[in-house]
């Protein structure tokens, strides 16, 4: 079965959708992604959506289910790149993504991720120095 | 251009291929970028839940022509249980399948018009239409 490529760079995970995904492929970048986190240990996940051209309420339920599992295992999910047209059909379709960090592109995603990773390395130096 | 065409449902690869050929259709009736996306998020909602709760059924394409105005039909058909209540399946967020609940009356807001026919026991079905 095809799948998409997850890449590492570093502590951070980074997955570009390029294909218009079916149901099934979505599921699997689902069970692909919380299965490399829990492996590599990273403590971030960019997705880009840039490429895609409908976000519905399907592929919604996916990203926030991602972003869910992540933080679980103590990782960041930022979605970045979605293009305007997709912003206002989500919308008005009724989805609001709750619970998803996005940014506009890949550049100021893993800006995110570096500036929440730092902060979480500090507090950990932080609470350390207390004990 | 084509005048209509009528796809299979049967997996979730029709789904893809649905969206892309209501996506050409739409392209070819000269709707703008977001018109399109609508349209076509729209129609991805309608083919996955005829996959899912009709257990696969149809869909016919119609690019339709009434004076200046330009628009896109679509209609879902499928011959699986039915919707016992309508105005409940339409509500925000009620949902039988573990989704989010917004397929239905998602798919209703981003197209101009929406109508529903369904039978329990029978089948539903769904025309959809989108004006330029």
């Amino acid at each position: 079965m095809e799948r998409i490529p997850i890449l590492q760079m570093g502590e951070f995970l980074l997955v570009t959708i390029q294909v218009d995904m079916h149901d099934r492929l979505a599921m699997a970048l689902q069970d692909d992604l919380t299965d490399r986190i829990n492996r590599t240990s990273a403590r971030g996940v960019l997705i880009d959506i840039s490429a895609l051209e409908i976000v519905d309420s399907f592929i919604g339920r996916i990203l926030g289910n991602i972003a869910k599992m992540s933080r679980v295992l103590d990782a960041e999910t930022v979605v970045v790149g979605m293009q305007p047209a997709v912003a206002i059909t989500l919308v008005e379709l009724g989805l609001s993504l709750t619970g998803i960090r996005t940014a506009l592109n890949v550049e100021k995603g893993m800006a995110l991720l570096h500036k929440s990773f730092e902060a979480s390395v500090r507090d950990s130096i932080d609470g350390h120095a207390e004990v | 251009m084509q005048r209509s065409e009528t796809m299979s449902i049967q997996s979730s690869a029709d789904v893809v291929l649905v969206r892309q050929a209501v996506r050409q259709f739409a392209l070819g009736l000269g709707f703008g970028l977001v018109d399109q996306t609508k349209v076509v998020t729209a129609a991805s909602e309608l083919a996955r839940n005829t996959l899912d709760y009709g257990g696969g059924g149809t869909v016919k394409l119609e690019a339709l022509e009434e004076g200046i105005h330009r628009g896109l039909r679509l209609t879902f058909e499928d011959t699986g249980p039915g919707i016992p209540d309508i105005d409940l399946a339409l509500k925000d967020g009620f949902t039988t399948g573990g989704g989010l609940g917004m397929g239905l009356s998602g798919a209703k807001r981003l197209v101009n018009e929406f109508n529903i026919v369904s039978r329990v026991g029978e089948g539903t079905k769904i025309t959809i239409t989108k004006w330029k």
